[in-house]
């Protein structure tokens, strides 16, 4: 009864999309009282959705193996957590959460973006209808996580044993919530577009949806890349794979649409690239999600195939895309440009800001597709890997950040040529600081010696706003700005640190024996079996020590039963400075083992980053929420 | 406040400037090479180049007292059959060998190709997990698995009469795989 139940739920939200579509977009006397209507049925929308997907979850908790998606992917043996978490540990569920997510943003706009004008607001509803629509549709005849076994299963056949990990429990909701909450930003730009009204008051409307998506995107980029970090172990924390890149490409669109939202809602202008941006961004959150789904980009991401679903999912974007520029083409005209600005002033920087951005998401996007378009028109087949990233993007990001450091500090509109005779100082300081980082520190790698110089400016840099300026009264969202642009000081460290300073040693060693890995001495004491409630495994017992009392690590190889595979669960030692990271490999044939050993140096600091990147955009949007309701209120 | 003029056609705002279409063509362009994609999936798996070939000739020991050596005439010996490449260190076949025998109880032949292995972990491993072979062959260096076009363990072909491989199975054989691979050797006859 309960799969039922959930069954019935997304079969009657799917109804109201219908109507939501219709109610928006019909004949005009529908349409002029379309707006109350409208909005009731966005919320009860996703109302359903959240109950559905909870019905999912009870299902999975239970592990009812009459349930179809229970029987293939869960197992009776499962630790709790695990078990709930496996509801979107597989395509059918994890499908459902991304709709549920698409269902509740649907229902936030409707309750939230009441200061919208009403037509703007309606339209963008029922653009957000159809986008539910398709989805249900997707879900409900090729994906339905509700399907019945009978007879049912005698036991699970068990989760991917990588995904048994508390990184699943956040990973893919994170990413989700920042993937399709970016739905609500295209939606808008969809409905401004309708009613021609691209203003402050859609880039006010926009904003918090773009700031939430982005700060989840950015905590699931961090925590997936922790995540295959220490899971995988390859000791890599980005490894350009087509499945991190389809996270990243509307991470960076996002944050391009962050910047020049600011400009259309202080200034009024960039009107027709912020609507375009807001498009794309959601664009490449499907475009992301179809790779992800449909397998065809070879990954480490390995989800099941089907040619059916991928071409239904590949049909869904053509008619979202499409739809959305071919309006785009036809609407866009309309919008004029907005008030001119100098070249030395703060739309100027954003505007810099973002040519940046999307240049460097057209290279990881070309990067990532390339292999494809070569293999359609040649039939060559090669791969594009991390040499070509770090060099075509490596070096765009850097003056990326390096604009940063002045772009906050400019006024809007003109007469900025004052703070900057003030910066001149602090500016050559800065510039000295980078030659000797780059010419005094050891290890190699002349990108990352720069990288390192400008992270060390920009750390200073990004405090400067604050200068000047009454502590106790400067809003909470320029607090946000400077703690994210710090988090980018931060993580561009612990890169370019970890990058050059890294020490790997690759060895066989038997037990008893010594291994010296930077400034750490690793003792090899023992291998022995051990189990836990699914999977045995063989664990390395390591003594390490840097002079300063002795740390024990464990690394195991662990088999899991069901289904049958092998993974590697990596020890790793976190100290002030960085990380121990060892693996057990394989057994050679003469009783040595298998080590391999990492210190990196200061690699914490990347995640580090990325979460004052996120704690930041987190404080700018409750200082606006905050603002926003005592305007409210008084 | 305008550069160029503005004209109003019904809902459509003219004049429609050429990068207005960029990201729709743009767009189209990356539609027609995904749609490429999936009418065209890509082989994430290495098949064997020699599917549909006859096996190259080789000789591999005995790899275990007791049970004969393999050579390539043994394969073309009028009997369909399965070649297995295994090897005590590898953990998938552990799970692979109930299958085994549950294929062999079926009445279908199956010859071993035990990859770097030695002796004693072998008869520990057969000992362990059943011993469906008829014969095993001990492949020291890999030889004989890249004379199949094998790319790892445990794989299995199947040999028709004539020494002809007829088909390949990455990974191990699951009991869902059991009626076509049994098919398969039927249809080798």
């Amino acid at each position: 009864m309960i799969a039922e139940a959930g069954l019935a739920a997304l079969w009657l939200a799917a109804a109201l999309a219908i109507l939501q579509l219709f109610l928006a977009f019909g004949p005009s006397p529908v349409r002029a009282v379309a707006a109350g209507p409208v909005r009731s049925i966005a919320i009860v929308e996703g109302l359903l959705t959240v109950f559905a997907m909870a019905m999912l979850m009870w299902v999975f908790a239970r592990t009812d193996l009459s349930v179809l998606l229970v029987a293939e992917n869960s197992h009776s043996a499962k630790p709790w957590l695990y078990k709930v978490a496996g509801a979107w540990g597989n395509h059918e569920g994890s499908m459902l959460l991304w709709v549920t997510i698409l269902g509740l943003a649907g229902a936030a706009l409707a309750i939230f973006s009441r200061r919208l004008d009403a037509k703007t607001l309606t339209a963008a509803l029922g653009a957000q209808g159809a986008l539910a629509l398709g989805f249900f549709a997707f879900l409900l005849l090729s994906s339905n996580p509700f399907a019945r076994l009978s007879p049912p299963a005698f036991e699970g056949r068990g989760l991917n044993p990588l995904l048994q990990d508390p990184g699943l429990v956040l990973h893919p909701p994170t990413l989700y919530v920042g993937y399709v909450g970016l739905s609500v930003a295209f939606s808008l730009a969809v409905g401004a577009l309708i009613t021609g009204r691209v203003d402050s008051s859609l880039a006010k409307a926009m904003r918090p949806w773009v700031l939430g998506a982005w700060i989840m995107l950015t905590l699931g980029i961090t925590a997936g890349s922790y995540w295959a970090y220490y899971e995988l172990g390859w000791g890599g924390w980005w490894f350009w794979d087509p499945v991190e890149n389809a996270s990243l490409m509307p991470w960076l669109a996002a944050t391009a649409l962050l910047h020049s939202i600011n400009v259309l809602a202080a200034r009024d202008s960039l009107r027709a690239w912020t609507v375009m941006l807001a498009m794309v961004a959601f664009s490449m959150s499907m475009v992301g999600t179809f790779l992800v789904r449909s397998g065809v980009l070879t990954s480490v991401h390995a989800f099941a195939v089907d040619p059916k679903r991928g071409t239904f999912l590949l049909a869904l974007l053509a008619i979202y895309v499409g739809a959305a520029f071919v309006l785009f083409a036809l609407r866009s005209g309309k919008l004029s440009e907005g008030p001119k600005f100098e070249l030395v002033s703060r739309e100027a920087a954003l505007v810099g800001n973002n040519l940046l951005l999307t240049v460097i998401l057209g290279i990881v996007f070309i990067g990532t597709l390339y292999p494809l378009f070569i293999e359609a028109l040649t039939g060559a087949k090669l791969s594009v890997g991390a040499p070509y990233f770090n060099a075509v993007a490596g070096p765009l990001a850097l003056l990326l950040a390096l604009l940063v450091c002045v772009g906050p500090l400019l006024n809007w509109k003109a007469g900025s040529g004052e703070k900057l005779k003030r910066l001149a100082v602090p500016a050559l300081v800065g510039a000295t600081v980078l030659v000797i980082a780059i010419f005094a520190l050891p290890g190699d790698g002349i990108l990352s010696r720069i990288a390192l110089g400008i992270a060390g400016m920009l750390a200073i840099a990004a405090f400067l706003p604050l200068v000047g300026r009454k502590l106790r009264r400067t809003p909470l969202s320029t607090w946000g700005m400077v703690v994210a642009h710090f988090g980018i000081a931060v993580a561009l460290t612990g890169m370019a640190a970890s990058t050059m300073l890294t020490k790997e040693v690759l060895t066989a060693a038997r037990p008893g024996e010594q291994v010296q890995v930077g400034p750490w001495l690793v003792e090899f004491e023992s291998v022995t079996p051990t189990a836990g409630s699914n999977w045995t495994a063989l664990e390395a017992e390591l003594r390490a020590s840097r002079g300063d009392g002795v740390t024990v690590l464990r690394p195991q190889a662990r088999y899991y039963t069901s289904p049958p595979t092998e993974t590697t669960e990596s020890a790793i030692k976190t100290v002030f400075s960085g990380q121990l990271y060892t693996v057990l490999g394989k057994p050679a044939e003469d009783g040595r083992w298998q080590l391999r050993l990492w210190w990196k140096p200061l690699v914490t600091l990347i995640w580090l980053g990325g979460a004052l990147i996120a704690l930041g955009g987190a404080l700018a949007l409750v200082g606006r929420a905050w603002r926003g309701w005592r305007r409210a209120v008084v | 406040m305008n550069r160029y003029q503005k004209f109003k056609v019904g809902w459509v705002y003219l004049p429609l400037g050429c990068w207005l279409w960029a990201p729709l063509l743009l767009f189209l362009l990356i539609l027609a090479a995904l749609v490429w994609r999936l009418a065209n999936p890509p082989d994430s798996d290495v098949q064997s180049a020699m599917v549909g070939k006859t096996v190259p000739a080789f000789v591999a020991p005995a790899a275990v007292p007791g049970k004969p050596a393999v050579t390539s005439g043994d394969l073309a010996d009028g009997n369909p059959k399965l070649v297995n490449f295994f090897a005590s260190w590898c953990v998938p076949c552990v799970g692979e060998a109930p299958v085994l025998t549950m294929l062999k109880q079926q009445g279908i032949r199956i010859v071993g190709i035990a990859v770097r292995d030695r002796p004693a972990e072998l008869r520990q491993f057969l000992s362990d997990n059943g011993d469906p072979f008829q014969r095993i062959g001990s492949d020291p260096e890999s030889r004989v698995q890249l004379a199949f076009g094998s790319a790892g363990v445990p794989e299995t072909f199947v040999i028709d009469g004539r020494g002809i491989i007829r088909m390949q199975h990455i990974g191990p054989i699951e009991a869902d795989d059991v009626p076509d691979l049994v098919q398969a050797v039927k249809d080798a006859r």
